[in-house]
């Protein structure tokens, strides 16, 4: 069999018998899934939805914001939307996003039947509705939802009301679905692929979510241990923030920014992948330095985990820390720098053309380096005493969010659509979606950089006049970005339900065993391992 | 491959944000850029942010630039045909050894700028700055000069929700304080920042001075303003529903005005000393006008609410409350006291005797409580 086609692996008979008596139709289908295809769907889908839902808190924001005073909600509610907003963007939207593209991607890119550990995949999936579930009650609690700020810092975290106690669980589900995945993916790598799969062969999106899940195993125990302390210290008489019983506050922000700082190249590593496939792809042309792309992924995991204070250069610290975080700080723009030289040599020479997949992938390798300047500007101590807790934030961690790891979801998502369901994506609705996508997020966060410098803190509600004229374009720019992505979740439903038939290859000339089965594929893909090159 | 009448579309609706952006835009004073600020330091935090805005410019013209050229050059539709080389060493070595001696270039003005800020030896004066939900309290180390700074009165009648007031009709709105800081130019100014609550950011742009106030900690921290004039900032940490309204103004004195503002200060009450300048608010100014609804606005409104409802359960009721409708005398402790363990600070030190007894009596008989107690100063000189 290996020297004929991958197609002609897949034995149709097969396919039908084994879907009789393993795959349940209607809602079983989906609440016991061990499939990896399905499980990738469900946390697709999950994660738009919660999209949706995060995005409408940021509508709530940008309108109140909209123009000075007061108009439409009370500071405290305006203060669990900001918090609520970025729970429900990181842990909702983002993360499962990803991990959803990971189970859709992974066995298929290295010629797996499926995840190494398919219940645990179906457990991991589940406990995130549960975990939703609890954090969005708690806007029907006394006192209201969280409204400290996704970092929680304590003591303002402890004047939260009923609400607390369900934010730290909903954080120990979600990080127990995080490290279930994290494992069933490092296991599925390691294990699972095919013969003369070696690690250097395999795809870039698989090996930075091969990184990505050891950031995961790492950062997300820290994270339930920090958010542990607060409830002892809330309910069981501990100090450990309370320097009245010789805690430390500053100690949380250290633990928590330990999980922090690894959490954001959580949600920008997966990313390089996706855009590291697509760029080839369209450019019809090798990934240059794929090597060195794989060092440098492996060694801004590692200077994650020694930068974390410098979310917090004006807590009061020794000058040697603050120089050390400064310097670790600069450090990391240099594999960043080697992805972004990497991905424009690919480009270089190559025979471009400009489906909706590479607009996006263009569009974050512009807008995320943009992210990228700013964050270096950010570690420069001495000016981040001035850009500290501004909009310069919001701007830049908006910039490597919005443009960078929601792009990079968006191009994956118009990347493998066709060969997930069979159907082209409408090219006139996408690059639609593109342009009015690109040019709000623009208008939206560009203005945010201005208002920073100018002294506008960030987390406030109102602000002074002379803020008034950029706060309105971001509104408009928001406003113009939220009713764009209805129209993704109309073009994603629309290529679901029909659309051009697509070849196995979807594209030109793509790279990877995913491209030799059928679009869409069968239920159960390399059941017999494919011959890899 | 592109299609025309999806770019038209986006075009038209290109012009029309730009139409709804540049109406606003030109007619105000926009800041674009960070300020230089009237200290040494901040304008040394200047030149910084200015070197690496320009090295960040510089890559982006590189790295954009190349991008740019290869989008236009080598696409497909001008029959470009793909190369195939895959990797190169020495472009490799170049892109990561250049990065990394910019980087060593950049470290070195701003660590020696860190090094100037954390400097605080021979300081002249020390004020200690405390951070409360949501004010700012000033203590003069070695005087007895020592207040509140709260947001102005125009500034947070404004800014209630559904007041439909215009922000644009206030001065300086959400910046304005009944009291500002003040202190004397040419003077290298130490400050001790801590907070009795939760954490707060001290923070003004014009002396590049931002730090964090943490309860049971004390961070140090200097300026020394070379010019005289007013100067806003801003609570920077968030610090609960009110964060947004805790602003910080520095009124920066020749020494001689300066002298005589020590002067005024000395002997009096707080409340009772007029308020410098044009920062200045028009209180109160005889016991007699003394308004119990407006003292409890301004002091008690952004916990317990204006309309006595409180954020439970951080900040009670006062409308269901045991304390309100017992005896007054408790009522009377827990204001002037406070009550240890929780936000609730003791307001003794800070309000005269007619100030506590007009908020009491307030408290008792708004809201329909209507329990008829009234309390007199002398009740509450009797409870200190």
């Amino acid at each position: 069999m290996g020297s004929e086609t991958m197609e002609a692996t897949v034995d149709q008979h097969r396919i039908k018998d084994h879907d009789r008596h393993d795959t349940p139709s209607g809602i079983k289908r989906w609440l016991f899934s061990t499939n990896h295809k399905d499980i990738g769907t469900m946390y697709l889908v999950f994660s738009l939805l919660m999209f949706l839902v995060g995005g409408s808190m940021a509508m709530v924001i940008r309108a109140e914001l909209f123009q000075p005073g007061m108009q439409l909600i009370d500071p405290a509610f305006f203060n669990q939307m900001t918090t609520m907003h970025a729970l429900v963007m990181v842990f909702g939207a983002v993360m499962p996003a990803f991990v959803g593209l990971a189970n859709w991607m992974i066995p298929m890119m290295i010629g797996a039947p499926d995840m190494a550990l398919p219940r645990m995949n179906n457990w991991s999936f589940w406990l995130l509705p549960v975990a939703f579930s609890l954090l969005i009650a708690t806007f029907f609690m006394p006192g209201g939802a969280p409204a400290a700020g996704w970092t929680m810092y304590p003591p303002l975290i402890l004047q939260t009301g009923d609400a607390l106690p369900f934010l730290v669980f909903a954080v120990h589900i979600l990080g127990a679905s995080s490290i279930m995945g994290a494992i069933n993916i490092i296991v599925t790598i390691m294990n699972m692929r095919a013969p003369k799969m070696t690690l250097l062969k395999m795809p870039l999106f698989v090996w930075t979510w091969f990184i990505t899940a050891f950031l995961l195993l790492a950062a997300m125990p820290v994270f339930a241990g920090a958010v542990t302390m607060l409830l002892f210290d809330q309910f069981f008489g501990a100090h450990f923030f309370n320097a009245a019983g010789g805690g430390d506050p500053v100690m949380f922000q250290h633990i928590f920014w330990f999980f922090g700082h690894p959490e954001v190249y959580i949600m920008i590593l997966p990313a390089f992948g996706i855009i590291s496939e697509i760029i080839p792809t369209f450019a019809r042309k090798p990934l240059f330095g794929y090597n060195s792309m794989v060092y440098a992924t492996a060694s801004i995991a590692f200077l994650s985990f020694i930068v974390w204070a410098h979310h917090m250069f004006t807590v009061g610290m020794p000058l040697a820390g603050q120089l050390f975080f400064m310097f670790s700080t600069m450090l990391i723009a240099v594999p960043t720098g080697v992805k972004v030289f990497n991905w424009v040599s690919t480009m270089w020479r190559g025979s471009m053309t400009f489906e909706t997949p590479m607009l996006f992938a263009l569009a974050f390798v512009f807008l995320f380096t943009i992210g990228g300047f700013s964050g270096l500007m950010l570690a420069i101590t001495p000016a981040d005493f001035q850009y500290h807790d501004t909009y310069f934030v919001v701007a830049h961690f908006h910039y490597v969010l919005v443009p960078g790891s929601i792009f990079g979801i968006m191009a994956g998502v118009y990347y493998w659509l066709p060969k997930w369901t069979g159907h082209m994506v409408d090219e006139k609705f996408s690059k639609m979606h593109f342009w009015l996508s690109a040019i709000f997020v623009n208008i939206t966060f560009f203005p945010q950089h201005f208002l920073g410098l100018a002294g506008m803190p960030r987390r406030i509600p109102d602000y002074s006049t002379q803020f008034a004229d950029f706060n309105m374009m971001s509104s408009i720019g928001a406003f113009g970005f939220g009713l764009s992505q209805l129209l993704f979740a109309y073009i994603v439903y629309r290529t679901v339900k029909g659309g051009a038939k697509a070849s196995s290859r979807v594209w030109d000339s793509p790279k990877g065993l995913e491209w030799t089965v059928p679009s869409p594929p069968p239920h159960h893909t390399f059941e017999t391992a494919p011959d890899v090159k | 491959m592109t299609n025309s009448s999806g770019f038209r579309l986006v075009g038209k609706i290109t012009t029309l944000i730009t139409l709804m952006i540049m109406t606003p835009v030109v007619s105000a004073d926009r800041v674009l850029n960070l300020t230089r600020g009237i200290t040494d330091t901040s304008q040394s935090v200047y030149e910084l942010h200015m070197l690496i805005l320009w090295i960040c410019v510089a890559i982006a013209i590189v790295v954009f630039g190349t991008m740019i050229v290869s989008i236009v050059l080598h696409r497909r539709s001008r029959g470009a045909e793909p190369a195939n080389f895959s990797h190169s060493t020495k472009a490799e070595l170049i892109w990561t050894i250049i990065p990394v001696i910019i980087l060593i270039a950049m470290t070195v003005p701003a660590a020696k700028t860190l090094v100037v800020m954390e400097d605080t030896r021979d300081s002249e004066m020390t004020i200690k700055i405390t951070g409360y939900q949501w004010k700012w309290n000033y203590e003069y180390l070695g005087t007895d000069i020592k207040f509140f700074s709260t947001l102005a009165r125009a500034s947070n009648i404004a800014r209630q929700v559904g007041t439909g007031a215009d922000p644009f009709s206030v001065d300086n709105y959400l910046l304005d304080v009944d009291k500002p800081l003040v202190v004397p130019v040419d003077t290298k100014v130490r400050l001790l920042v801590t907070s009795n609550d939760v954490i707060h950011s001290w923070w003004v742009p014009s002396f590049s001075v931002k730090k964090d106030a943490i309860p049971g900690f004390i961070n140090e921290v200097w300026f020394k303003a070379n010019e005289t004039g007013i100067y806003r900032g801003q609570c920077a940490e968030l610090c609960g529903r009110d964060h947004g309204f805790m602003p910080v103004v520095v009124e920066v004195l020749s020494r001689n005005e300066y002298a005589g503002w020590v002067a005024a200060q000395s002997g009096d009450a707080p409340a009772d000393t007029p308020a410098v300048a044009e920062t200045a608010d028009e209180g109160p100014a005889t016991a007699a006008e003394i308004s119990g609804e407006d003292l409890y606005n301004v002091n008690c409104g952004a916990c317990h609410q204006i309309n006595g409802q409180g954020l439970p359960p951080a900040f009670p009721s006062l409308i269901d409350n045991a304390v309100v409708s017992g005896p007054a005398s408790q009522h009377i402790d827990i204001v002037a006291n406070g009550r240890p363990g929780t936000a609730m600070i003791g307001f003794a030190s800070q309000l005269g005797d007619e100030e506590l007894a007009a908020i009491i009596t307030y408290e008792r008989n708004a809201w329909g409580l209507d329990s008829g107690d009234t309390v007199q100063p002398s009740d509450i000189a009797a409870a200190r």
